[in-house]
Parts: C-alpha cells; structure tokens; sequence
C-alpha cells in the first residue's frame, strides 16, 4: 500500500486544458473518488497515476517516489477500465494470471492464483471459457480479478461499472465495497454516477473543468457542498437552487424570490462586511415537505409533474411562469393525489447559502 | 385482397427478375461447369458423355503445368507474408505511435498507389527490376507485387487497428507487460482478423494477376499458371480446351475456397475497395 | 520531455520501414523513373537501351501530333476508346446494374440472394485469365454458348470478338466489375436505419419511390465514392487483353494495352513511358478529386 501525490499537476492536449494545477494527496489505504461531468478531467487525472499520460507541467507521487515519468509498467500499480479490455484470444484463466505471466511466474503456480481470486470473486467455476462467453458482470469481475491479482501499491478504477445495466450495477457497487473493507486497498476510482462515490469513497474530488472544486469525504459534500455545482452534482435529485434578492435591514438577512416565503435569518459572518445582492438559495427535496398555506418559511407553485416513485413522491412545481422548477421528495401518502399550487415547507437549518460566484456562504458554525 | 396480391406479385416479380439477372451472369461459367469433365470438350456448350476426369489426369501429368502452379504458389505466398508482415508492422506504428504526419503519410501512400497503376508503371518497374538484375526471378515478382499492394494493405489494415481500443495494450502495460509483450501478447492476437482479411486479399490479387508477371518472367519454369495457361494453346493458336479447361479449374480453386472461407468466417461483408 | 505512449517514436519508425522501403522502391521511384524515361528514347534492344538520350518533349509531341492523333494505333485514338469504354462499362454498366441489384438484393428471398450475389461476386473474384477463357469459349462463333441460345431462340448467329469487339469488352467489363458496385450500394443500403423504409411503407410509397425517394438520396455519398473508384480501375484495367488482344486492328486497344504495345512490342520505352505519364496525370487528376469528396464527407464511408 502506499500514497498518491498530485503536485501542481496541469496536463493540456494541444490547446485543449484537460486538468489544471491538481495539488491533492491520497492517503495510504484510502479510497477516493474523481467524480465529475465527462470531459472535466477526471479520467485523464487517472490516467497520469496510471502512466498513461505524461503531466505537461507538475509531479505525480506514489509513496516516496516520483514517478513522473515512469513507464507504467514499473509504478507498481493496477487498473481496471471501463471497457475491461479482456484479451479476446485467452481463457478467463490467462487473462487473470496476465499480470503474473509478464512478471515471468510459472502456469501451474500463476493459475493458482488466478483460480485463489477467481473463486474470491466468485468466477472460479469459469476460468476456462472465453470473454466472449460470459456475461457482461461476469467480464467486469474478471477485470476485477486480473487488476487484484498482483499486490499493488494502488489500484485504479476507471468507471469500472458503467457499462453495467442498473441492477447489476447495484450488485457490484455492494461487492466493491466489500472488498474494499475486506482488503483495506488504496484505490482511486473514476465515476461520474454520485451515488457510486457516495456509496464507496471515503473521500470524493468532485472535479469540474479540469480543477478540483472539492475534496472532502461524502456526507461533507453532501451536508456541506463547497459550490453550486457541488450542490447541483451530488444529490438525487439534485439540490434545488433559487436565485434570491438579499438585503441586510434590522440585523437581519432578507431574502426574497418568486414563491418564497422566508422569516428573516441572522447574518453569516461572511456576510457581514460586504453587502450580499444576490444570493442563490439551495435545498435539497428531502427536506422539503408539504406545507399548510400559511406557514412561516415556505415555497409556493404549481403542480408541474408529480412522479410516484413508491416509497416516496417526486413533486415538482413551477415558481413562476417559464423554468423556474423546484423538486420535492414528499414520503406520505397524500402527495399522488395533488393538483393546481402546492406550497413546501422547510426549516431555516436546512438552507444553503451561495454568493454570486457560486461559492458557498459558511453557516455560522461550519 | 387486392392489395395483398398486388404486393406478392410485386415481391414475385423481384425476385424472378433479380434471379434472372443472376442467370445471365452465371451463362458465361456454365460452360466451365461441363468442359473440365468433357474429355472430347470443345469450345461449344455440352454436357460431358461420359462424365470423366481424364482432363484433369492430363493436367497432373504436365510437369510444366504443375510447376507453374507451384510457382503460382510461391509468388503469393511469398508477396502474402512480405504484405502482411509489413503491412502488419507499419500499420500498427501508424496507429498507435505518436509519430508526426502519420495521416498524412497514409494519404500520401495511397495517393501514389492509384496514380502508379500497372499500365502506367510497367515501363519503370521493367527497367528497375532489369537494372537491378533481378529480371526472370520469383523474387522480381514478390517484390513489385509487395510494393503495389501495400498502400491499400496498411490503409485497411490502419482502419482496423484503429477501430480496437487502446486500452488492450495499456492494460498489458498497466500489467507489467514492456511494449514488445505488449504488442506479441496483445495486440497482434487482437488484430489478426484484420490481418486475415489482408491475407486473403493479397493473395487472391497476386494468384490472379496476369500483367506483372507476363512483362517480369521470361523463362518457362518460372511462370505462374496465370502465364502459363497461354502455352496450352497449339502452334495455330487455337486452345486444347480439353486441358485448358481442366487447369483453369484447378487454378481457380484456391479463390474459390478462399472466398468459400472468408464468406463463412466473415459472412463477407464489404470490406473496402479491396480489390484493385 | 520523454512522454508515454503506447510505441515510442523511434520503434514506430523502425516498424514503418519495411513498408516504407518496399513502398518507396515500387511505387515512388516508379513514379519519378517513368517521368524521367519519357524524356528519353530509351529502348528495349540496339545502342538506345544501355546509352539513351534525352529528346525533350519529342514523345510527348508524337502522342499529340496533330495530324494523326485519332488514328487507330495511335494515342489519341486509345485515349478516346478509353474514355467511351469507362463510360459504357463503368460508369453505365457497372454502376447503373449494380445499383439496381443492390436495391433488388434488399427486397427478394434469402436463397435468390445467395445465389445471385454468388454469381456476381464470382465473376468479379474469379482470375482474369480464367475469366478471359471462359468469355473467348462463350462467344465462339461455331459452338460457343452465346451462339447456340441464339439458334434455340431463332435469332441470328454474331461472330462477336470480329464483328463487335468494342461492344465485347464493354459487356465483358460491366460483367466483370459490377459486383464492387453492388456491394458497396448493399452495404450503403443495409446502413440505412429499416424504420426510415418501414415508415415509407406505412405511408404507402412503392418500391420505385422509396427507392428515389430515401434510399438513393441517402447514399449520394456512396454513389460519388463507387464512381470515382470504378473510372479509376477501368481506366487503368488490362483485363480485356485477355479476350482480344487489344484486336482486331486497334479496335480495342484502349490506353494499357496500347502502352503495353508501344513499349514491349514495339520495344519503345520513352514513348510508353510518356503514356504512362500521361495515364498518371489523369489518375492524379481522379484521384485528387476523390480524397477531395471523401474529405467532405465525414469519415467512416466505404473503400
């Protein structure tokens, strides 16, 4: 086992910027998520921990070692893709034991050993067909198996299960986490689905356009979103965002949006020394629920499209007329059956508040 | 009702139309089905009386015939590796190597291959292959035949070795593998049915052509059948069908069983403009 | 900056070298020696073939001498018969028949498809030589194939490669070639999403209609890309000495053979290198304006 280390890390494709000054670490026996919208650098990041591709500028670490520039066959690490890449030509057996085969292990004892963590992951009993004849888990757990046949360093996973239809997704996020606990692994794994990271990080990255916008274990991103595309990416459905007028009268914070009916809050420290404008206003569906008409903090619309998901109810209302759309996750009964305005209520703990550049107004406390 | 019949004699009507077309296609072959077996064969249309394969004897016991099908075989066989291999090779460093003006390179090549064609190439290759005094030799042949057809080669073959995904070889890096293993390992079990559908196309080119060989080989003993074939005519230069027949057969079995294979392996789907 | 990649530059450049030697030697050097030639009076036998001279443009005037240029045995003469054989047997034949057995192929049962696409790629793969044989046995005048239909049916017998060799090798050309044609159209066809045709079935259009309609405009591309490749091949094609020799008289001696003529039967290389220079121009020409269209077109078309 052993550390990652991104230092001052900027990689650029022609003219294209694909990650830009990464400084991040990844502990000894951590497991951290890239987790971000395709095209926001998470896969390249990756990549050059892999020695796929070399950093245009900065210095990548695996324990105490630079490996910068090393070939990736020496940097003592494993990977499992996103497409598997399972050789065609050999039996599941070969392409577990590839690893141990290029390090010059003899058949019989580098077959046991494919069998030893093909029984672990459950494809024991299939070591002797082709790619082409198992199933598509079968295949992804057989990446699996080639990727934690050798003792590595790291292990990197590169959206190892989005090629999985849903069901089987669910399956294999559970195994992964098992094996996780089990083995105690330092991995980095690759994901743009939130609830994999959710389920399976100990810390997240959520990058966006090349930059890491926030590095903090999942229930902190997910209490605590560092910015609006935080907020807006983790959750489902995503945290409902309402751009706000805000003044400071009397101590006091006012906010005020089509529909929004809000007491007065205490003023965040933050805010104290600048005048606000115009804030944006965040909370999340679950903590939304159906409120009376007059209720001190409430959000007022119109029933715009009412999904039943069974144990909950997807409800979503217009503010106003045109987009602005707000999403509420209601757990009783009543929700199925709503029409014509529909007003939420919530608790002023619930809130987050976002300046204008999106960033993320620390509560008192935080 | 009406409708329904409308469309069924439609659809009949297709069918009996295109199968009418495919009749007349095959008329020029069908005396090719009969005169092999036809030991008194004759240019005209008959059915063999007895059915009889004294032709084909007659052909086995022609040592120039057997020879020039002999030579046939080393021609292609010879310009199939020299093709495959090299092709194989280059392709693979034009796809995966980060060289500069790859593209450009294949389109250059490409470019060349069609401007020089045989007719308008035959003049130089003739002067070459005399200047470098390899004139009347199997090797002449391979060489020229290598050179010609590895533009189109290494465009197909780019094509294909393009269309498989890096990560086969990065994972056998990621494994431990140098690029050499990586590349023996890996890539070339993972590219060769590209290599075959070049394989079989080089070699139904070579074995067929006649141009080449007729300017570059002067020596009985080293003629392809595609040459040789001409010397089964009598000094009137009327053809002795009888055995003219029975050869051009056996001649055409390996395209034949070629096709036969690639059209069972494949299902022969187009691949590219292949045939020059 | 040393930076990874799957082959390094240097091991790349040394796979690329067999090729590029063969290629260079074959196909480049061809190139440039054919120009050279054709300035010259270079010969197969006698003082010219170890010592020739530069003449200058004297073969190229000789082609194009004024006087004569469209006389039979002469390069104007060849160059002309070229063209109307590309356009009889490429461009008319073998694209317009494989066109329509391309769309005819798409709506007939599964065994009139086999057999059909099996004749046709037949003729198509089968060796020229063979082929050759098989057409100077179907149109032989006394018991050729061809003949005894006509007698069956009562029509007059024709002592084809005498009396219409032009004709011959157009046929004989179109029958050859048109199975590119039809596959590259089938595959073009068969690329087309079925629920584009099946909604033109719901809407009641007939064959010819949605063939006009849908499946033509669709694979316009298509069509460009088979026609340029066709001219090109038949332009350059030799087969057709195989059946007539480039004979009667010149009547069929398009450009190859009349370039293989003028240098290996009349054994003068300088005038035959000229043709050739002349043919490459032309090819130049097809095939600058065919990566021009595929350019346009976005990648991933056929050939």
């Amino acid at each position: 086992m052993a550390s990652v280390k991104f230092e001052n890390v900027t990689k650029r494709f022609g003219g294209f910027t694909a990650t830009e000054g990464l400084d991040f670490e990844v502990g000894d026996g951590e497991f951290v998520c890239l987790l971000g919208p395709s095209g926001c650098g998470k896969t390249t990041t990756l990549r050059m921990m892999a020695g796929l591709e070399t950093p245009s500028e900065g210095k990548v670490w695996i324990g105490e070692r630079d490996v910068t520039r090393v070939h990736p066959k020496d940097r003592g690490i494993s990977m499992v893709f996103q497409d598997y890449a399972l050789y065609p030509h050999m039996a599941l057996a070969d392409n577990i034991a590839y690893p141990l085969k290029v390090r010059g292990q003899p058949r019989p004892e580098r077959h046991a050993e494919a069998q030893r963590v093909a029984d672990v992951l459950q494809i024991g009993h299939l070591l002797d067909r082709m790619p082409a004849q198992i199933s598509g888990g079968q295949q992804q757990r057989t990446s699996l198996a080639r990727a934690l046949v050798t003792p590595s360093d790291v292990y990197l996973f590169d959206e190892p299960l989005s090629n999985l239809d849903a069901k089987l997704r669910l399956d294999a996020r559970g195994f992964l986490n098992h094996l996780q606990r089990d083995m105690g692994i330092t991995a980095v794994y690759v994901t743009h689905d939130q609830a994999e990271a959710m389920a399976l990080a100990t810390r997240i990255a959520v990058m966006d356009r090349g930059r890491i916008v926030q590095y903090a274990p999942p229930l902190e991103i997910y209490r605590r979103p560092a910015t609006t595309f935080v907020a807006n990416f983790v959750g489902n459905p995503p945290m409902n965002l309402i751009e706000a007028e805000a003044r400071i009268e009397g101590g006091q914070l006012h906010l005020q949006a089509p529909g929004l009916h809000l007491a007065p809050l205490p003023v965040p420290a933050a805010l104290a020394t600048r005048a606000p404008g115009r804030l944006t206003l965040g909370v999340r569906p679950e903590h939304l629920a159906l409120a009376a008409p007059g209720a001190a903090n409430r959000i007022e619309g119109r029933l715009f499209a009412n999904e039943n998901m069974g144990p909950e109810t997807l409800v979503t209302v217009t503010r106003t007329e045109g987009e602005a759309r707000l999403t509420a996750r209601i757990f009783t009964d009543e929700a199925p059956r709503l029409s014509g305005a529909v007003a939420f209520g919530f608790e002023a703990r619930h809130l987050h508040l976002f300046d204008a550049e999106g960033l993320r107004v620390p509560g008192d406390g935080e | 009702m009406t409708d329904h019949l409308r469309q069924f004699l439609g659809r009949a009507g297709f069918a009996f139309f295109t199968a009418l077309i495919g009749a007349i296609f095959a008329l020029p072959l069908v005396w090719f089905l009969f005169a092999p077996f036809n030991s008194r064969a004759e240019l005209g249309l008959a059915i063999p009386e007895p059915f009889s394969l004294s032709n084909f004897r007659q052909v086995l016991e022609n040592s120039f015939a057997i020879r020039a099908l002999g030579n046939s075989l080393i021609q292609s066989v010879g310009g199939t590796l020299l093709v495959a291999l090299a092709a194989t090779l280059a392709s693979y460093a034009l796809s995966r190597s980060p060289l500069p003006g790859k593209r450009a390179v294949t389109y250059v090549l490409l470019l060349f291959s069609s401007v020089v064609s045989g007719s308008a190439a035959m003049v130089p290759i003739f002067l070459m292959i005399t200047r470098a005094g390899i004139i009347d030799t199997h090797l002449s042949v391979i060489l020229v035949f290598a050179g010609g057809l590895l533009p189109t080669a290494m465009f197909i073959l780019r094509d294909f070795i393009d269309g498989i995904p890096r990560s086969y070889e990065e994972s056998a890096m990621v494994a431990g593998a140098s690029p050499v293993q990586a590349f023996f390992d890996v890539a070339l079990p993972v590219i060769r049915p590209g290599v075959v559908v070049v394989v079989v196309w080089a070699f139904v080119n070579i074995w067929g052509s006649f141009l080449i060989p007729f300017i570059l080989l002067r020596s009985a003993e080293k003629m392809p059948a595609s040459v040789a074939i001409y010397s089964f005519y009598s000094e009137a230069g009327t053809p002795i069908v009888t055995l003219l027949a029975a050869y051009a057969l056996l001649y055409s079995l390996p395209v034949v069983l070629l096709y036969l294979f690639v059209s069972w392996k494949f299902g022969f789907r187009f691949f590219g403009g292949i045939k020059a | 900056m040393k930076r990874f990649s799957l082959l390094s530059p240097r091991a790349g450049a040394a796979f690329i070298t067999p090729a590029g030697l063969l290629v260079g030697a074959f196909v480049i050097v061809p190139f440039f020696w054919v120009i050279y030639v054709s300035f010259t009076n270079r010969t197969l036998l006698g003082r010219t073939a170890l010592n020739p001279e530069f003449v200058g443009l004297a073969n190229y005037l000789e082609l194009f001498s004024p006087h004569r240029f469209l006389d039979p045995g002469q390069f104007g003469f060849s160059l002309v018969l070229t063209i109307q054989f590309v356009l009889f047997s490429a461009l008319l034949g073998q694209a317009a028949l494989g066109m329509a057995l391309a769309w005819l192929l798409q709506q007939v049962p599964k065994p009139v498809k086999a057999m059909t696409e099996t004749v046709v790629i037949g003729a198509w793969i089968l060796p020229e030589v063979v082929i050759g044989f098989a057409w100077f046995a179907f149109l032989d005048y006394d018991g050729g194939t061809l003949n005894g239909m006509l007698d069956a049916v009562g029509l007059p017998r024709g002592d084809w490669l005498l009396d219409y060799p032009f004709w011959v090798i157009v046929v004989f050309n179109t029958w050859r070639g048109t199975a590119f044609s039809m596959m590259l159209f089938n595959s073009a066809f068969a690329s087309i999403p079925p629920s584009y045709f099946q909604a033109a079935d719901v809407a009641g259009a007939s064959s010819w209609q949605k063939f006009r309609d849908i499946g033509l405009p669709l694979i316009r591309g298509h069509v460009v890309t088979d026609l340029i490749l066709i001219t090109m091949w038949t332009f350059n094609v030799f087969t057709p000495f195989l059946l007539t020799k480039g004979g009667p008289g010149n009547q069929t001696e398009v450009l190859s053979i009349y370039t293989y003529r003028v240098a290996f039967r009349d054994f003068d290389f300088g005038k035959g290198a000229a043709v050739g220079v002349v043919v490459m121009l032309i090819n130049l020409a097809f095939a600058l304006f065919y990566l021009w269209v595929a350019r346009k077109r976005t990648p991933g078309g056929a050939a």
